[in-house]
């Protein structure tokens, strides 16, 4: 065991030292056997990472629907991974990638993909995830004007018309609040909001973060209703996506893992998700 | 009559060739068959491929929701199909109508189809579901279900009544100069002799127009209904497994067969009738 033991030592030694010189001092760590180093890393493009999202993407999490300008928290902590592993800000490569082709059994466009996804047992089957790198809770909103401004308790919500965009963890939640109708489902929030708007649904169900941009900033007249409660206790947490089975994975969640304990992940939340303070809970 | 021994021996002999011919298609059938079985199963990504989109498992599971989702689908349908024909055919009427008199009618007629048929139905469905209901004005129904359903009506009775009218321009003006002869006048004209004959030519097309519709029904969950599309979507991404839009799919072309064995009799009927068969 001591010769290959010994290679693994000098090739990650020999990996430190091709590093370029102006960036961090890459983590010579190592997981499943893989060096998590830029030149040692199977990506699409040798000495390149690949990162994908959909397109449009929104705030808080991209600005400006550009997510190589570094702003916005998905976009913050893709850099932030990407320096980790020993990639400089120019060797980091976005790509549009929508829901479907993200998750699709073929030859992947990208080499992890940041879109708030949410970390799922049963989407495990289909795709890696990484550690996750944030914990999510699930609001209502409404209008100042709607009938469901007025709502306090969960008995309450139940008579409310309900919507929320397709695929994601926020529909689940609208469903586990069990409304008397059933819940409105649409391709995007645009398209909710716009029924908010026209009043065909009262409430519309989105992620924390996304709630306080929407009512502070999209909505003249948005108000946030209240926390919808969690599924099974377990918080709901997201994952950057990766080819199932993909060499990166280990090496990604490391990254990630240790960006928390380094207290990045926290500086970022507070950077750009710092208005996303706590919503009241419905009971 | 007796049948003479060559033609017995004739027949034989082509007996004989049809069996051949028959065995020689299956063969090559099967042979195919299993060429594009072997060649799809033998690639290396068909274990995930089988699992993302052909996952028994999945497809008995989703099953459920994906067939509540097409019962809103039939009955939209249902409704939307039979207003479409009424209302089309009005509107080809309009069009088809003769003097200098009904020149604002005819105009509008056409203006209409012209602004429907030229408009994507994606569209339409955002403008009336969510544009109308935006107006506030009292009586404007808020459902979504009715929205997208005026939405899918006011396009597809522009293709449609361009087919009737087609197919009133494609009766001949002796069968209406005959009509007119027989003292039948111009409305009883048009019910009795030239929309039975014009509705029979045009029935392939209709039929065409109503599998469309079949499908675009779906595109109303744009709007927030939740159709048999929208329901495996929903799976879709709770599952990340693809095998909800193979199975919603498969639904929708089992409802498309009986419209096109319906179609086949009809055309019969109608060739028979015009005493081509």
């Amino acid at each position: 065991m001591r010769a290959p033991a010994l290679i693994l030592a000098v090739t990650a030694l020999l990996a430190a030292a091709c590093a370029p010189a102006d960036q961090a001092t890459p983590t010579p760590t190592r997981v499943d056997g893989v060096a998590c180093t830029k030149d040692k890393l199977a990506t699409l493009t040798p000495g390149k990472i690949t990162f994908g999202t959909d397109q449009p993407v929104y705030q808080p999490w991209f600005v400006d629907d550009d997510p190589t300008n570094g702003k916005g928290f998905e976009s913050a902590v893709a850099y932030a991974v990407a320096e980790e592993l020993g990639y400089a800000k120019t060797d980091v490569v976005w790509t549009r990638v929508p829901f479907n082709a993200a998750i699709q059994p073929g030859k992947k466009s990208y080499d992890a993909d940041i879109n708030e996804f949410s970390i799922t047992d049963e989407r495990r089957q289909a795709v890696d995830f990484s550690a996750p790198y944030y914990d999510v809770d699930q609001v209502l909103i409404t209008l100042k004007s709607s009938k469901a401004a007025s709502v306090k308790t969960l008995a309450e919500v139940k008579k409310v018309k309900i919507g929320a965009q397709v695929g994601t963890t926020s529909f689940e939640a609208a469903k586990r609040l069990s409304p008397e109708q059933d819940v409105a489902v649409y391709n995007t929030n645009d398209d909710a909001k716009a029924a908010l708007r026209a009043g065909q649904i009262d409430a519309l169900v989105v992620d924390l973060p996304t709630a306080f941009y929407i009512t502070s900033a999209e909505l003249d007249d948005g108000q946030i209703v209240g926390q919808v409660p969690g599924g099974d206790g377990r918080p709901e947490q997201f994952g950057i996506v990766l080819d199932k089975g993909s060499p990166l994975t280990g090496c990604v969640s490391n990254a990630v893992e240790s960006l928390r304990s380094k207290g990045t992940l926290a500086k970022l939340e507070q950077e750009w998700l710092s208005s996303a303070g706590n919503a009241p809970e419905l009971k | 009559m007796t049948v003479s021994d060559l033609q017995r021996e004739r027949l034989a002999y082509k007996r004989s060739r049809a069996r051949r011919s028959t065995v020689v298609a299956l063969l090559s059938t099967v042979a195919f068959a299993a060429v594009a079985y072997a060649t799809v199963t033998g690639a290396p990504g068909w274990p995930r491929v089988r699992d993302s989109f052909f996952n028994v498992g999945v497809a008995w599971r989703t099953l459920p929701g994906v067939l509540e989702g097409l019962w809103l689908n039939l009955r939209v349908l249902l409704v939307c199909g039979v207003l479409i024909l009424v209302l089309a055919l009005g509107v080809a009427a309009l069009r088809t109508l003769r003097g200098p008199v009904w020149f604002p009618v005819r105009a509008l007629a056409t203006a209409y189809v012209d602004l429907f048929r030229g408009m994507p139905l994606i569209l339409t469905l955002y403008l009336v579901g969510f544009g109308l209901p935006a107006l506030r004005l009292t009586g404007v129904p808020n459902d979504y279900v009715v929205l997208g359903g005026a939405a899918l009506v006011l396009t597809y009775t522009a293709y449609v009544a361009e087919v009737f009218r087609a197919g009133i321009e494609s009766v001949h003006p002796s069968q209406v100069a005959a009509a007119r002869s027989l003292g039948l006048g111009p409305r009883r004209t048009l019910r009795l002799v030239v929309l039975p004959q014009a509705v029979r030519r045009v029935l392939p097309a209709l039929l065409n127009d109503f599998v469309a519709l079949q499908k675009d029904c779906g595109l109303i969950s744009v709007l927030g209904a939740v159709d048999a599309v929208r329901a495996a979507q929903i799976e879709q991404a709770r599952t990340f497994n693809f095998t909800p839009y193979v199975l919603a799919g498969l639904l929708f072309v089992l409802l498309a067969v009986p419209s096109a064995r319906f179609a086949d009799a009809m055309a019969r009927r109608a060739e028979r009738r015009e005493g081509r068969r």
